[in-house]
């Protein structure tokens, strides 16, 4: 028997290397961390999501699943090793389709993409399917990537033209990295003799604890330096994302809340701390009562999960005007339901991951965020430093989708970096990823909505309970958002809706594009099909003969501007005309299979609600003739590096370019807030807007002109001409601010809001966007099994900075939207990984047209409204909605899973 | 034959055998089940890889039939000329996964894991396939069916491994069908499956192999369902939810109720019948 490391021989893209390692060892350890390639990505480490797609003697593998040993003296092929000329057409038709949006699936996707290309170069779309099955994306809905592998060949990249940029559907600045595998993820960097980090983990929902002795744990355990607990916080030991109600310990002191829940760190060389066996870790557990639905919570008698919150209640919500009770009984159609939503898993392909280390005396993480000045504020607070002392690099964010706003992972990093003294670094497994993230509220939601005989919607009331789990988060949030859009975008002049997040020991509930608004959209939308029925009404017609219009006041008694609720819908009109006689036409001649439409709309404010939430700008210009632009917005995928400066140049009025783009960073890169609440691209596109024109209005004075028509830089140069006289301007010669720029401008943008009164009413959101869906379902009615064949989406956003990451956005979110509505049910304890845990595959989004209608809004930069988040909001209800339009299932529950669906088939059948 | 001390991999089905009749060693061969079962970024043995064996990979036809060695995998099988009656093994080999699945995978894997959901069990349990066990000291064939004792549980004792899957020349005949049902299209654990092989001569079926799957601790044969088809022209109508039900136990999992998986099974196994 040998004992030693095996000398394993690898042909990587036919050079061959020499690794010793073990023989059993994962193939994609090997390549990334013994030969450097990094664009092999790790999602899951169990073949669920196909990130770590190589090919292996031309065919693709999951190198996950590979032994090393067995790819011995293969051929391996990785986005970075391989074939060029395919790779780099590959890499266009990426760029020119937008097909990479966060980019942590991209290498996976791309070599897929050549397995198939090499023997099928002009492959059809079910082959694209077929090829790239294996490879999950959370971000981009694979449409993009199913046209981007048909369109590969000669098509060059696609630039941006000449003269402005705002409106041009130019490829994402920050693309090139994505498709070359280069891009640098919150795993993809370790510094030199850095100590990994496990966590150690509570098993149970609820429970009390106690240590061991960790000083004989550890050290008889080689290569552990340190064990950590919640003793070691020389801070306050309770994060949050909203200060007064900070409740989440970075680790918990002798009581946990939700299973995953960390007590301990271990730190300590890499290949050790990885081999542990956590199993033998000195605690004991002490279980208690715990309750994981919102019902359990709420019940009388539950155990509190927090001693100072009674009746589990973490807060409670309302918006109220009119008189909704008379108003109900006086109406003449009146519908009513109760409805179920489930914890959805934000289930990026990214699991949380990130290093730290000390620079001097600055505690610098870098790791994957949504969020870095609220981490570098929490973590300073947590780790009781000044804030000045924590710096944030945010590293490329795999997806985020708003588990990644809280704090995760760079406390416990901090934690590590001061105890031991050493760089440390951590990455979280897909099954503790999953475990420790927030997820999406499951909601209990009731709601009465009545109409006139004319089909005027007259009163609405709804109640919402919300299960917002073991700590805080963004609960507050959700129970205000929810009662400000649970109208929908509708005139409901008589209105009552409240809600209530509840602490349970479930997963903590935080933020999920939409923060509740999805949820309450399915309550709302659906009841709506029934009452147009009541009515009479074609389904389409009764919500635009209510829809919103400017002018009109909201349920809070703000009077809106810019509403493009009408537009929206009348431009599906032809497309709900079409679909309707197309199902017709299916049904009339298919007796087990029926072909149904449904349609649902969306209103979103775009912004904190209620809350101040500024982003600032700093553009500068250096000596030698470099223009930068301090961008603070993290993109994780939706484009805001691309976006923001599109504005910025527009504004400026000078190519792109010539932009160029520092950060997000703490130290280099002024607050842009959180990427959440689809406000980077109004609120901090704002900013960029007013920064370029106040970098504009300081080039005028400075070179006394009275207009710009052309601004360019050169070396140590700038040249300027209002059309008639040119200057030029020597930049060496201007002194250098503290930044180092000789001509720079910072600009903060605020959104006007009020805070709401007792009844909600105030102005919660400056800015509205709007839109809807018409989702075109087959349901088989023997199987109760739903196939989504076309979804129709049209979204009012103002103004499409970049048409094509705007067509990104809708169709990523459609995904996510039909996940929420067919398949997507996180059970703690029971879906903890990618293969229970379903999320919609390449095989499951259909083909989406989308419409982009722009209604400027005066308040919006250029116009512009928000998107993210609105464009997941239809989809849910607009494809229930077509079920039952399809089957006669009326759904009360999501996910609709088959059998769900064919109980409520059964159900409706007389 | 490369080693370290945990980890074997052999030339030779004989000195495979040799190392299994030492002690508690684990097979591994595309390895898609039993490295997803570790968080460890490598597999820590005891670890016999069986995958540098070449007389276990590949088919071959023989005197009683044919032959998939023990690290056949799924993508050699849709790659493979096989006669109509596999139709429903390749079927199912292309619902296994994903292709990064199917090409590591193998059929002798996905019945040593014994999940009640493996995709190769139905088909291969209308191929009356055997499964061919291995030891340093005997080997024997044994009926798939026999094979499988229950959820994750197998016939095999140790010192034991899976060399091959034989399939009699007798079920070679005919057609076969698949269909799986998920929630989901690509990479999806079934709620139901169904395969089927019918044999027909001048139109009436002569011999009707009907096999279940993910409704029950282990994938079944109807036998008395297939009774009800022989002896007629193909009628579906003969597969009734009844007698589909009672041999079935299904249980509630989070994928689906067990009352929805009888009702699809019957559904299913008509529509796969119905294809052949």
């Amino acid at each position: 028997m040998l004992v030693a490391n095996d000398t394993i021989s690898l042909f990587i893209n036919g050079a061959e290397r020499h690794v010793a390692t073990h023989p059993g060892r994962r193939l994609s350890e090997v390549l990334r961390e013994d030969l450097d390639l990094k664009s092999v990505k790790i999602g899951c480490d169990a073949g669920d999501c196909g990130a770590c797609t190589v090919l292996i003697d031309g065919a693709q593998h999951c190198a996950c699943l590979a032994p090393v040993i067995q790819a011995e003296g293969c051929q391996i092929e990785t986005l970075e090793a391989t074939e060029a000329v395919l790779v780099q057409r590959l890499q266009t038709a990426f760029l020119n389709h937008g097909a990479a949006q966060c980019g942590i699936c991209t290498p996976g996707m791309m070599v897929a993409a050549m397995d198939l290309l090499r023997t099928v170069p002009q492959p059809s779309e079910s082959q694209v399917q077929d090829a790239l099955g294996g490879v999950l994306c959370r971000c981009t809905g694979y449409r993009k990537i199913i046209d981007a592998v048909m369109d590969v060949g000669e098509t060059p990249l696609r630039r941006g033209v000449d003269g402005p940029v705002v409106g041009q559907s130019i490829p994402r600045l920050d693309g090139q990295p994505k498709v070359d595998g280069t891009e640098v993820f919150g795993a993809d960097f370790v510094p030199e003799g850095a100590l990994l980090i496990r966590a150690v983990r509570s098993p149970h929902f609820h429970a009390e604890f106690a240590f061991g002795d960790l000083t004989a744990w550890a050290a008889t355990h080689p290569g552990v330096k340190a064990v950590i607990t919640a003793n070691d916080i020389a801070g306050e030991n309770a994060f949050g994302v909203i200060p007064p109600l900070a409740d989440q310990p970075a680790l918990a002191r002798g009581h946990v809340r939700y299973a995953g829940e960390p007590v301990a760190l271990v730190a300590g060389e890499p290949d050790d701390v990885e081999a542990l066996n956590l199993s033998d870790f000195p605690v004991s557990w002490a279980p208690q009562p715990h309750s994981l639905t919102e019902i359990e919570g709420a019940a009388s008698g539950a155990s509190l999960v927090h001693e100072d919150r009674p009746e589990n209640t973490l807060i409670r919500g309302n918006v109220t005007c009119g008189t909704p009770d008379e108003a109900l009984d006086a109406a003449t159609h009146v519908v009513t339901g109760r409805f179920e939503t489930s914890y959805v898993e934000h289930a990026y392909i990214e699991p949380e991951a990130g290093a730290a280390w000390m620079d001097a005396d600055v505690l610098t993480i870098q790791a994957c965020t949504q969020a870095p000045v609220m981490d570098q504020e929490e973590t300073a607070k947590v780790l009781g430093l000044p804030k000045n002392k924590v710096r944030i690099i945010p590293s490329a964010a795999g997806g985020g989708f708003g588990a990644k706003l809280d704090l995760t992972l760079q406390p416990l990093l901090g934690l590590g970096v001061l105890k031991t003294g050493k760089p440390c670094y951590m990455v979280f497994s897909r099954t503790e990823s999953m475990k420790a993230s927030t997820k999406r509220h499951p909601g209990t939601m009731e709601a009465s909505i009545g109409a006139d005989a004319s089909g005027r919607i007259q009163a609405m009331v709804f109640h919402g309970d919300f299960n917002t789990g073991a700590y805080a988060s963004w609960g507050p949030t959700v129970a205000t958002r929810v009662p400000v859009h649970a109208s929908g975008p509708y005139l409901t002049q008589n209105y009552r809706a409240t809600s209530r997040a509840i602490h349970t020991n479930g997963p903590t509930a935080g933020a999920f594009r939409g923060f509740g608004v999805p949820q309450a959209a399915i309550t709302q939308e659906l009841l709506y099909d029934e009452l147009a029925t009541k009515c009479g009404l074609d389904r389409l017609a009764f919500r635009r003969d209510n829809a919103l219009a400017d002018g009109d006041r909201t349920p809070c008694g703000q009077v809106l501007q810019a509403v493009g609720m009408r537009d929206c819908l009348d431009a599906l009109a032809p497309h709900w005309d079409r679909a309707g006689e197309e199902a017709a036409a299916f049904n009339a001649v298919h007796k087990d299979r029926k072909r149904g439409i449904g349609i649902a709309s969306c209103w979103y404010g775009c912004g904190n609600t209620a809350l101040p939430n500024p982003s600032t700008i700093r553009m500068g210009i250096t000596p030698d003739g470099r223009l930068k632009l301090h961008q603070g917005a993290t993109d994780i995928g939706q484009g805001a590096n691309t976006v923001i400066a599109q504005i910025a140049a527009d504004s400026l009025g000078i190519e792109i370019g010539a932009i160029e783009l520092i950060g997000p960073d703490t130290a280099l890169t002024p607050d842009c807030g959180k990427t959440s609440a689809s406000r980077q691209t109004f609120i901090t596109g704002r900013a960029a807007e007013a920064a370029g024109k106040a970098l504009r209005d300081v080039i005028l004075r400075q070179t006394n002109l009275r207009d710009l028509t052309k601004l360019a830089l050169g070396e140590g140069v700038l040249i300027a001409s209002d059309g008639s006289t040119e200057r030029t301007i020597a930049l060496g010669d201007l002194a250098a601010d503290e930044h180092g720029y000789v001509l720079s401008v910072e600009e903060t943008y605020d959104p006007p809001t009020t805070t709401l009164d007792e009844n909600g009413q105030g102005t919660p959101y400056a800015i509205y966007g709007y839109g809807a869906q018409i989702a075109e379902v087959e349901v088989d009615l023997k199987l109760g099994t739903t196939k989504v064949i076309h979804i129709t989406a049209a979204h009012d956003v103002g103004r499409a900075i970049n048409p094509l990451l705007a067509e990104g956005q809708i169709e990523g979110g459609i995904a996510q939207g039909l996940g929420l509505a067919l398949m997507e049910e996180y059970i703690p304890g029971k879906t903890e990984d990618l293969h229970n845990y379903l999320i919609p595959t390449i095989g499951d989004v259909p083909p989406i047209t989308s419409i982009l209608i722009e209604k400027p809004d005066p308040e919006g930069p250029m116009g512009a409204k928000g998107l993210g988040e609105h464009v997941l909001i239809p989809t849910a209800p607009a494809i229930l909605n077509a079920i039952r339009d399809a089957s006669g299932a009326k759904i009360t529950k999501v996910p609709a899973l088959p059998h769900r669906v064919l109980a409520a088939i059964k159900a409706a059948q007389p | 034959m490369a080693a370290s001390s945990s980890y074997q991999r052999p030339d030779t089905l004989d000195e495979a055998l040799a190392i299994l009749a030492e002690g508690d060693w684990q097979v591994a061969a595309g390895c898609t089940d039993i490295l997803p079962a570790t968080q460890r970024k490598v597999l820590d043995g005891p670890i016999v890889d069986i995958t540098a064996i070449d007389e276990l990979r590949g088919i071959t036809r023989t005197d009683d039939g044919l032959r998939i060695g023990a690290t056949t995998t799924w993508t050699d099988i849709i790659k493979a000329d096989l006669p109509p009656a596999f139709d429903g093994l390749k079927l199912a080999a292309r619902e296994v996964g994903a292709t990064q699945i199917q090409n590591r995978g193998t059929l002798a894997g996905n019945l040593c894991n014994a999940s009640p959901a493996a995709d190769g069990v139905p088909p291969l349990l209308t191929l009356d396939a055997m499964v061919e066990v291995s030891a340093a000291d005997h080997m024997e064939q044994v009926p798939l069916a026999a094979f499988l004792t229950g959820p994750r549980q197998t016939a095999l004792r140790q010192g034991e491994m899976v060399s091959a899957i034989q399939i009699p020349t007798a079920a070679m005949s005919g057609q076969g069908h698949f269909l799986k049902l998920g929630a989901r299209r690509y990479l999806v654990i079934s709620v139901a499956m169904t395969a089927a092989r019918i044999v027909a001569v001048d139109g009436v079926v002569t011999e009707a192999a009907l096999a279940v799957g993910s409704c029950g601790p282990v994938a079944t044969r109807l036998p008395e369902v297939e009774a009800a088809l022989i002896g007629r022209p193909l009628d579906v109508d003969q597969i009734t939810d009844a007698a589909v039900g009672a041999a079935l136990k299904p249980i509630d999992d989070i994928r689906a109720s067990g009352a929805y998986r009888t009702n699809s099974a019957a559904e299913l196994l008509r529509r796969t019948v119905e294809a052949v």
